[in-house]
């Protein structure tokens, strides 16, 4: 069994983790980057965001000051039992973890009366149904400044590999200096465009070195990931050669009729942190 | 690299080069969306602000909640494009300088070069380390707001970018 109290002690720990501590593979993509980059501002500006981390970690201060959207990313073993609500255990997670881990509370319960829900909650729950006995939970504050860039592409069928490479292109132009570069932009393709859009951020919560699980995407990956350091962006826009600390793509079946491409473009505050919980 | 003491004269302001990197020391204001909806709303019905703008440096920010015995929580910049939508109504009133991240409209770039301002920018992301840089804070107006109340801030050694100078001159 596995209780309401264990999975909410679980999410508020997840999120105040996330928030402190930026994931390793982020550190050593920011590191290899300033090893790589040659404009001596961009330089300094990327050993002012180590630095950010090695003081966010040491005195416990949130990494970003946008603790972000909690976006919840639930797989449920089908044999797992689970003790009362998951939901409301999820959002009470979250909200003990904004409160006690000093975390902005960035919510507003209605999209137009913009009211603050005080708690960041509710989160936005992706539930997977999955085998086995096992309840892992993801957790990725998403910061807005990001999410704002999301791009949804409904390509033509025959639009073929070059518009998928040119439409991703376009999203992390767009978003310019604006999003604090470097970016990881995650990517799905295929689907139907709600598919989509939850592939391009599910991508986000794998390794930044990732690429894809398919050949031909992670070609394509690499080839974004080329192209996309040339366009001379830079860390947060100043220039130089370090625009993308990676590229992640997730993929699916789609329809005879289309080619659905999104991007969710993740600054290089890219947080999130994981738990497994097994039913006994 | 310069240092310069907030508020900014226009004397200052005119020295400061587009790409020059500068470190600010003194008091501004914050705000951020709904205190920028406000400020406008106020301005076209004619009341009066609940701060002073002219010659003002704001800074858009909406910090992490402090933890005892801190003066702050992570604070660092949101996106200014978002700002655009008032900016030029208050640069028009006063404002002199703004802080933010990423670029801004034609419209905020032509009112910046017309009434001789400056628009900095600072490090994205770098909330933790910038909130060392941070003397004092307390809230001004609008504390309904919760994290996008307007705070007075003290600032040392608080690093920018120019990124728009007086002259309308972009970094991007
Ligand atoms: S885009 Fe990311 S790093 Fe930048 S302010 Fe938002 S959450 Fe923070």
């Amino acid at each position: 069994m596995i209780t309401s109290k264990q999975i909410s002690s679980a999410v508020s720990g997840l999120c105040i983790d996330a928030n402190l501590k930026l994931r390793p593979d982020v550190v050593k993509a920011l590191k290899d980057s300033l090893r790589k980059e040659t404009s001596l501002k961009s330089r300094n500006l990327l050993s002012i965001l180590l630095e950010n981390c090695a003081i966010a970690k040491s005195e416990k201060i949130p990494l970003c000051q946008d603790t972000g959207m909690t976006v919840v990313f639930a797989e449920v073993g089908q044999d797992a039992r689970i003790q009362g609500d998951l939901t409301t255990a999820i959002n009470k997670g979250v909200a003990t973890g904004y409160k006690e881990g000093f975390l902005r509370k960035s919510i507003v319960a209605d999209p137009l009366l913009r009211k603050n829900t005080g708690t960041n909650t509710p989160a936005m729950i992706y539930y997977d149904i999955v085998p086995g006995k096992k309840l892992k939970l993801t957790v990725l504050p998403k910061g807005f400044g990001s999410e704002n860039k999301s791009k949804l592409y409904m390509l033509n069928p025959t639009a073929g590999y070059d518009a998928v490479v040119n439409s991703i292109l376009k999203a992390i132009k767009e978003a310019g200096p604006d999003a604090c570069p470097p970016y990881v932009v995650g990517v799905g393709i295929g689907g139907d465009a709600a598919k989509a859009c939850y592939l391009a951020k599910k991508a986000l919560t794998k390794p930044v070195t990732f690429l894809s699980d398919k050949a031909h995407f992670r070609k394509l990956a690499k080839e974004l990931l080329a192209k996309g350091n040339k366009l001379n962006i830079g860390p947060l826009g100043a220039g130089g050669k370090t625009t993308l600390l990676g590229v992640n793509i997730l993929s699916m079946a789609t329809h005879i009729a289309g080619l659905p491409v999104a991007v969710n473009i993740s600054c290089h505050s890219l947080r999130s942190a994981h738990k497994n919980l097994q039913s006994s | 690299m310069k240092t310069i003491q907030l508020p900014i004269d226009e004397k200052t302001i005119k020295t400061l080069k587009a790409g020059e990197m500068a470190l600010l020391s003194g008091k501004l204001i914050t705000g951020r969306d709904q205190a920028h909806l406000r400020f406008a709303g106020a301005i076209k019905k004619g009341k009066k602000l609940p701060v002073n703008i002219k010659g003002q440096t704001i800074y858009y920010v909406g910090p992490t909640p402090a933890k005892a015995g801190e003066v702050i929580g992570s604070c660092g910049p949101t996106t200014s494009r978002r700002m655009d939508a008032f900016s030029p109504l208050l640069i028009k009133k006063g404002l002199t300088t703004m802080i933010g991240k990423g670029g801004r409209s034609k419209e905020t770039i032509a009112a910046i070069k017309k009434h001789k301002g400056i628009y900095f920018m600072t490090l994205g992301g770098a909330g933790a380390y910038l909130s060392k840089r941070v003397i004092s804070a307390k809230v001004i107006a609008y504390p309904e707001l919760g994290p996008e109340a307007v705070f007075e801030l003290e600032v040392r050694d608080f690093p920018v970018i120019t990124a728009i100078d007086s002259k309308g001159k972009n970094i991007f």
